[in-house]
């Protein structure tokens, strides 16, 4: 796992979230899902890419459960962008890498 | 400009790990470009029990690593990268990523299918919000609750089976009066107390404001309309040929899948297909496999004729 990308949970949500001062993209996953883990390589590319420009947070629903009900989160893969402490999009299962740069381009 | 590569396979699902490890041992470059984590769509699935070998069962993410192990062991070269567009033509095709060009002799299409959605009016507002294609990504978050299963086919079956270890009440929905999917999964289905079928029966509405609420269901022969309330709506009605980057170069049939002949050759010589997005392999493990091998077998006879 590279550390352009930050581990976050319900814990420091808040903190690494919604007072971020970047754009924030969240990736709600788990080990055991296979399309979660299908574009955990694309993430850390446009984690890596944008380093300065753009957040990338992942939070594991299973070690997590406080979060995704706030937000609603029935399926997983879900990408959720965030700016100014606000959810402003959401993306839900696989996606190709460019589907996932257009959900967070208009925000950086 | 990347290459020129002797055969370049696009996509690392069994088929395109399977083709690699011959067109490696075959001492040919190898280049699979893989637009997610190699392994492809069986890794959606939680558990494989008829591919041979594996008496006990196994999980495809396990499967489909030691599949890429088996792969760059020989020498293949597996990177990620989406393809858009193919051209060139023959002893130089030209194939277009988002991160590189690359330049190919011969070429292996080997891409899969994706799920298949019902095309209903609030399908994909509601998608994340109690309709999903994928159970074993979801099925926790539906624990305790209704939920409802559209299909009648393996994957239908398995994934309601799955389902059953979270929800109260599984309804399975069939457009047909008898299911598709493995006898084996069909006994294990009629013998789960938590499963109700509905007999030929479609969806003709999902209903839900924030979250899926309920489904407005048709009986096809008695045209009986029965409003289901549910908490989720899982969806395996089939996939789809993930064919848009070679539609117009390549022959298809009218499902879409890419047309090869005996020696798994499109209709472009120097260009093969082999798994789910050739109209040659009934989706399974293991006929990926074999169409995989064959054509990258038929791509080393083409390239030792050039």
């Amino acid at each position: 796992m590279s550390d352009a990308i930050v581990q976050g949970g319900d814990a420091d949500f808040e903190q690494e979230v919604l007072k971020s001062d970047l754009p924030v993209l969240v990736d709600f996953w788990a080990p055991w899902c296979g399309p979660c883990l299908m574009i955990a390589p694309l993430l850390e590319e446009i984690a890596k890419a944008n380093q300065g420009k753009l957040k990338v947070v992942k939070i594991n629903v299973d070690e997590n459960g406080k979060t995704p009900v706030t937000y609603g989160v029935m399926s997983i893969p879900t990408l959720m962008v965030f700016k100014g402490g606000e959810l402003k999009d959401r993306l839900v299962g696989f996606r190709s890498k460019n589907d996932i740069i257009d959900l967070f381009m208009k925000y950086v | 400009m990347n290459g020129p590569w002797d055969v370049i396979i696009v996509g690392a699902g069994p088929a395109g790990l399977s083709a690699a490890i011959y067109a490696g041992r075959a001492r040919r470059s190898t280049l699979v470009l893989e637009k997610g984590l190699p392994g492809g769509q069986i890794l959606v699935t939680d558990w494989v029990e008829n591919f041979p070998g594996f008496p006990d069962g196994v999980t495809p993410f396990e499967l489909m690593r030691d599949f890429h192990k088996h792969a760059e062991k020989f020498g293949a070269k597996v990177e990620t990268d989406e393809i858009d567009k193919i051209s060139g033509s023959e002893g130089a095709w030209l194939l277009r990523g988002s991160k590189n060009e690359y330049i190919a002799r011969a070429v292996i299409i080997a891409t899969g299918s994706a799920y298949r959605r019902l095309g209903l009016e609030n399908e994909s507002r509601l998608t994340g919000r109690g309709v999903s294609y994928c159970a074993t990504c979801d099925g926790a978050f539906f624990a305790g609750r209704d939920i409802a299963m559209v299909g009648g086919g393996d994957n239908a079956l398995k994934e309601a089976l799955f389902l059953t270890k979270y929800c109260r009440k599984v309804t399975v929905i069939h457009r047909r009066d008898r299911f598709r999917g493995e006898r084996i999964y069909q006994e294990r289905i009629f013998a789960n107390e938590k499963v109700q079928v509905l007999w030929d029966t479609v969806v003709e509405a999902i209903n839900g404001g924030d979250k899926i609420e309920s489904l407005d269901l048709r009986n096809l022969k008695t045209n009986n309309k029965i409003h289901l309330p549910v908490d989720g709506l899982f969806v395996s009605i089939g996939t789809e040929p993930q064919t848009g980057f070679v539609r117009g170069f390549l022959d298809l049939n009218e499902w879409g899948q890419v047309k090869v002949d005996l020696n798994m050759e499109t209709s472009v010589p120097g260009i093969f297909a082999a798994g789910d997005v050739s109209d040659a392999c009934p989706k399974q493990i293991a006929t990926a496999v074999g169409t995989g091998v064959h054509a990258a077998l038929s791509a080393e006879e083409y390239l030792s004729r050039r």
